[in-house]
């Protein structure tokens, strides 16, 4: 879908912005809105550009700068923490010779943090996309990052 | 030990239904309440939810019935409903099964209410990390737009009453309703100063009736049993039943419905089969929750219970921590997700929170000095006091209550030498 179609889907009323954005974002390999591209939302939606801007940069699953294909979001918060996120933090690092916030060089995975994401019955989670999960360990972590290299 | 302590009232369907057939909702009695409600008036609606009793779940704990009678008092063109499933307080999850299991019931409440404050339009706010249940909230408002539950002219009554579904885009401070509400009118969520209320000016300047996931969901049983019985249900203060979320170190967690006045230890004990080791502290409510040692577990789930030791009982989250784990870290942890979170429009919050986690590590490096107690206390009060929102407001709290019931901890991170090698 491209912005055209997005945007007549969506509605063009501020309302619609951050769907407008979000639906936009998945339209896009690297998950991210360059300027450029948030230039043309504002023209399409007759929004300031300082307004789409500002609500671009304030919700964490938008994003301006470029991020991998794949984006795993770790939850650190203290039902996570206290069933050992910490050292899958470690290991996810190891695994992807990155640190936290960073992407790998191929552009396929970028690791962040991510405030709870509701699922803490399942401690520790993590989310990649759309999907998410829990009950992690190093064996289920290893598991998971071959699959997603795989694909 | 093994007694039952659970009562299922919102979570009654849950496993017996498939929370994606309307058929199998109403087969079960569902949108009984709404036939039942909309045979009555609005104000006996009201009137019914002020006996109720019932209280907001999403942690502010506001009587329900008084806020929809705000709402209908108050005089406007058009009125607005909005449902908070921007479930972010961490520890908590009890949104989303409600949304996963039965997700007719909170239409079902929406509808009722949108009936008995003269509200048109609703939106379910639902946060963009829940995939799921967005998805199965879309189909349930389409299932009912389809039967006529939503549309014009529901059932007849004449009520116009539609529900649009608004997806979040990852901000905990949009779980505050006026950031919420900026959100819908997209804008960066960060909230304002109240009053005016949004009872009198919500949604774009409009009376708006805002309730958490779990506060409508209890509607269609109080209009279904009557206020009478379900204020027989808890306590003399906390009416019906809470939904607890319950994680942490548990060896069962999960989601578990009780009646107010159960005591805290049975939710960990009970219903969560205790820990492995011992019990350290048990966080209530979430992140923004105070942290209890295990010598109070022997409170009760009860509004006034809370209030008498000068806490809330919040959304109902019970985070349990064991003795593996260290105070001070937890604090730290707790504090990190606040300076991420906080939204950077108010001074306290935005940059109250980053000197106390300066504070804070001195402690944890055993070099703080005795002043730096007291400037911890003084801090925490002025972003308690001065700060816009509760997000801000409640940010110190797992590290006030940790100060008031762990002094010791602190007490060990003050350093004993006064003089300096530089």
């Amino acid at each position: 879908m491209d912005l055209n179609e997005i945007v007549h889907k969506k509605g063009k009323t501020p309302d619609k912005l951050v769907g407008v954005l979000l639906e936009y974002q998945k339209t896009k390999n690297r998950n991210y809105l360059t300027n450029e591209d948030l230039k043309a939302v504002a023209k399409k939606t007759k929004l300031p550009e300082s307004r789409v801007y500002s609500v671009a940069t304030f919700y964490s699953l938008l994003s301006v700068k470029p991020r991998g294909k794949y984006v795993i979001q770790l939850c650190r918060d203290v039902p996570c923490y206290v069933n050992g996120a910490f050292n899958l933090r470690e290991e996810l690092e190891t695994a992807l010779q990155i640190s936290m916030g960073e992407t790998t060089k191929d552009g396929l995975f970028s690791l962040e943090y991510a405030s709870c994401l509701g699922y803490c019955e399942m401690a520790p989670v993590m989310r990649i996309d759309q999907k998410i999960y829990g009950n992690l360990n190093s064996r289920k972590l290893a598991e998971i990052i071959a699959e997603y290299r795989r694909l | 030990m093994n007694e039952n302590i659970e009562k299922k009232l919102l979570t009654k369907r849950f496993g017996l239904i498939d929370p994606m057939s309307i058929e199998d909702y109403l087969a079960s009695g569902g949108y009984s309440a709404l036939r039942k409600a909309v045979s009555t008036t609005p104000e006996t609606i009201v009137e019914e939810m002020k006996a109720s009793g019932l209280r907001g779940r999403g942690g502010a704990a506001f009587p329900v019935g008084v806020k929809m009678e705000m709402v209908q008092k108050a005089e406007a063109d058009i009125k607005y409903l909005v449902c908070n499933a921007d479930e972010g307080e961490p520890g908590n999850f009890k949104d989303r099964y409600l949304m996963e299991n039965d997700p007719h019931q909170i239409i079902e409440g929406m509808v009722i209410s949108a009936y008995a404050v003269g509200a048109s339009k609703g939106y379910i706010f639902i946060r963009g990390e829940y995939a799921r249940p967005i998805y199965m909230m879309d189909s349930a408002i389409k299932a009912a737009q389809e039967k006529g539950f939503l549309g014009k002219n529901i059932l007849g009554t004449g009520l116009d009453f539609d529900i649009e579904l608004y997806t979040g885009a990852g901000s905990y401070v949009c779980g505050e309703e006026f950031a919420l509400m900026l959100c819908i009118e997209g804008n960066p969520a960060r909230s304002t100063f109240k009053p005016p209320f949004p009872t009198n000016e919500g949604l774009y300047g409009k009376p708006t009736q805002i309730n958490n996931v779990e506060s409508f969901a209890n509607i269609p049983h109080i209009i279904e049993m009557g206020a009478k019985e379900f204020s027989k249900i808890g306590t003399k203060h906390s009416k019906g039943t809470k939904l607890v979320s319950l994680s942490g170190n548990v060896r069962k967690k999960g989601l578990f419905e009780v009646p107010f006045g159960v005591h805290l230890w049975e939710i960990v004990e009970n219903l969560g089969r205790g820990v492995m080791g011992s019990i350290k502290m048990v966080q209530v409510g979430g992140a923004s929750g105070p942290c209890l040692p295990p010598n109070l577990l022997g409170m009760k789930l009860d509004y006034k219970d809370f209030a008498e030791n000068d806490m809330s009982l919040g959304s109902g989250a019970v985070i349990v921590i064991d003795t593996k784990n260290d105070i001070l870290d937890i604090v730290r942890n707790t504090l990190e997700f606040f300076r991420h979170e906080s939204c950077g429009k108010c001074t306290p919050c935005r940059e109250g929170i980053v000197h106390l986690l300066v504070l804070l590590d001195r402690f944890i490096l055993g070099e703080a000095e005795k002043k730096d107690l007291e400037l911890l206390k003084s801090l925490i009060q002025t972003i308690e006091l001065t700060s816009i929102c509760g997000l801000g407001q409640a940010a110190p709290t797992a590290l006030k209550t940790t100060l008031r019931y762990f002094p010791e901890v602190y007490a060990a991170g003050i350093r004993k030498n006064h003089t300096r090698a530089i």
